[in-house]
């Protein structure tokens, strides 16, 4: 579990990037949080600076539109998935469980 | 409409054949590329793919071949819009109801060096290919054009060590589509980066040995001794072969606000198309967004037989050179007003808005992805 910000720090339509092996990007979309891999599948750029429209961010590079819920791309560039991960809010605090990528690895 | 042919392979066909697909064609797709590669993308070329961290395999743009037949290493060399019938170089005929025209175009080439090895332009995987194959360790390479091609080249060429000179005839590179400030700003970026600009003045020979390349002599006569040069002085579009098929050609083919030629069964995308703009001049881009943008309205019209839908471009370009990511969207050629508008151009961060007559036409963003997005998106039409 990593913490990416405090709830408050992350109002409606504003992403951040949480450094790290993979870096991490976390999105709140009108009220939900969903974190997804920063990096593009397609080629080098940071997804935590795309355009968020409802469930989907569009690659700041490319206009690949990923879905936040599965890290499935709707359209060419990308052609592969980025990876999910749960994210847990408490106290106020936002957390992502990097837990299933840990078992990936 | 049962048969569609898409003449080019490379983006703009690819992106027209799953368009043809999306918007409900289950017809037969022929798709004829000259090249023997699958659709691949262009814009690593210059950059990842040359410097070594990309391989080939990577390039690929789709996993899908969208229930087409993909003719490649065919080339079309003669059309016959009223029978839809193109001729193809293996001698067969190929009949369609429709035809998107894809064909791209070819690099112009530096007068005198067709003969001369070590002498190289940049467009297709091959010519990557045999690029890198002469920068050997050492090699001193002379880049002509400081366009975003010779840019990147001369950044990707300095990252791998060489020794690179750039030869630019005009006197700020990119001015026309920077204007004087931010085009002197490029200039910046190979200086930084050790890279010997030499502006304002053009090529007038080359030395060789009889069969390479050993020097470039220019016009005021400074001779740059040189094992590589790579010519990065624009494009020709690829037109030659419809000649004589009445449809209009004029550098490119003309085509009306919603890519439809003048026969309304042939519609044409991507580099090789020039499109009427609302205000009545053509304009022909040559960038990877147009060619993934154009093929949307293009193959609308064509399923449609008439224009039901005008493009209208974003004019959204990217470069990456020197650890820089630039960004540009909108027209920022012939702004009369050009501010910064966040950030600053020494610390290589910035958003600048190109302006006429007071109204925002266009954008460059240098390392500031996010603001630049959000600003793309409020840009008011573009009027030209």
């Amino acid at each position: 579990m990593i913490t990416a910000c405090a709830v408050a720090d992350l109002p409606i339509g504003e992403s951040v990037r949480i450094d790290g092996d993979p870096a991490i990007a976390v999105f709140n979309a009108d009220g939900e949080f969903y974190a997804i891999d920063d990096t593009c599948s397609h080629q080098d750029a940071s997804l935590s600076e795309g355009w968020l429209e409802g469930c989907f961010v569009e690659c700041p590079l490319h206009a690949a539109s990923f879905d936040l819920r599965t890290g499935v791309p709707t359209c060419l560039p990308a052609k592969r998935a980025v990876r999910t991960y749960p994210v847990v809010v408490q106290d106020g605090v936002i957390y992502v469980d990097t837990g299933s990528r840990e078992a990936v690895a | 409409m049962r048969t569609v042919a898409v003449a080019g392979a490379s983006l703009a066909g690819l992106r027209s054949v799953e368009e043809l697909r999306k918007q409900g064609f289950d017809g037969r797709i022929v798709v004829i590329g000259e090249e023997p590669h699958a659709p691949y993308d262009r814009p690593p070329l210059s950059k990842a793919f040359l410097r070594g961290t990309m391989p080939a395999e990577e390039l690929a743009l789709s996993d899908d071949d969208f229930g087409a037949e993909w003719r490649l290493g065919v080339r079309a060399d003669q059309i016959d819009p009223s029978t839809g019938s193109l001729y193809l170089s293996t001698g067969e005929i190929l009949r369609a109801d429709g035809v998107v025209i894809a064909t791209g175009g070819r690099p112009r080439t530096l007068p005198g060096t067709s003969d001369l090895a070590g002498v190289h332009t940049l467009r297709t995987l091959d010519d990557a290919v045999a690029l890198q194959a002469d920068l050997l360790p050492g090699a001193r390479v002379v880049v002509v054009g400081a366009g975003w091609i010779g840019a990147e080249v001369a950044s990707t060429c300095r990252a791998l060590g060489h020794e690179v000179t750039v030869v630019e005839a005009a006197p700020v590179p990119m001015e026309r589509a920077l204007g004087p400030v931010l085009g002197s700003l490029c200039a910046d970026l190979h200086a930084d980066h050790g890279v010997d600009l030499r502006l304002g003045v053009g090529v007038a020979s080359f030395a060789h040995n009889g069969s390479r390349v050993t020097g470039v002599v220019l016009r005021d006569g400074t001779h740059l001794p040189t094992d590589v040069v790579v010519a990065g002085i624009g494009m020709e579009p690829a037109t030659g072969w419809l000649a004589g098929s009445g449809l209009a050609v004029d550098n490119g083919v003309l085509c009306d606000t919603g890519c439809v030629t003048s026969i309304a069964s042939v519609v044409a995308v991507g580099d090789v198309a020039r499109y009427r703009t609302a205000a009545g001049s053509h304009v022909r881009h040559e960038h990877w967004t147009n060619a993934s943008e154009q093929p949307v309205v293009a193959v609308r019209n064509l399923l449609a037989g008439a224009t039901v839908e005008t493009f209208r471009p974003s004019g959204y370009v990217w470069s990456d050179q020197y650890g820089v990511r630039l960004q540009l969207a909108g027209e920022t050629g012939g702004a009369d007003e050009v501010a910064v508008i966040d950030g600053s151009p020494d610390d290589r961060r910035f958003v600048a808005e190109f302006r006429r007559a007071g109204r925002p036409v266009g954008l460059l963003a240098m390392n500031n992805a996010k603001l630049f997005g959000r600003l793309r998106r409020q840009l008011t039409a573009p009027v030209s």
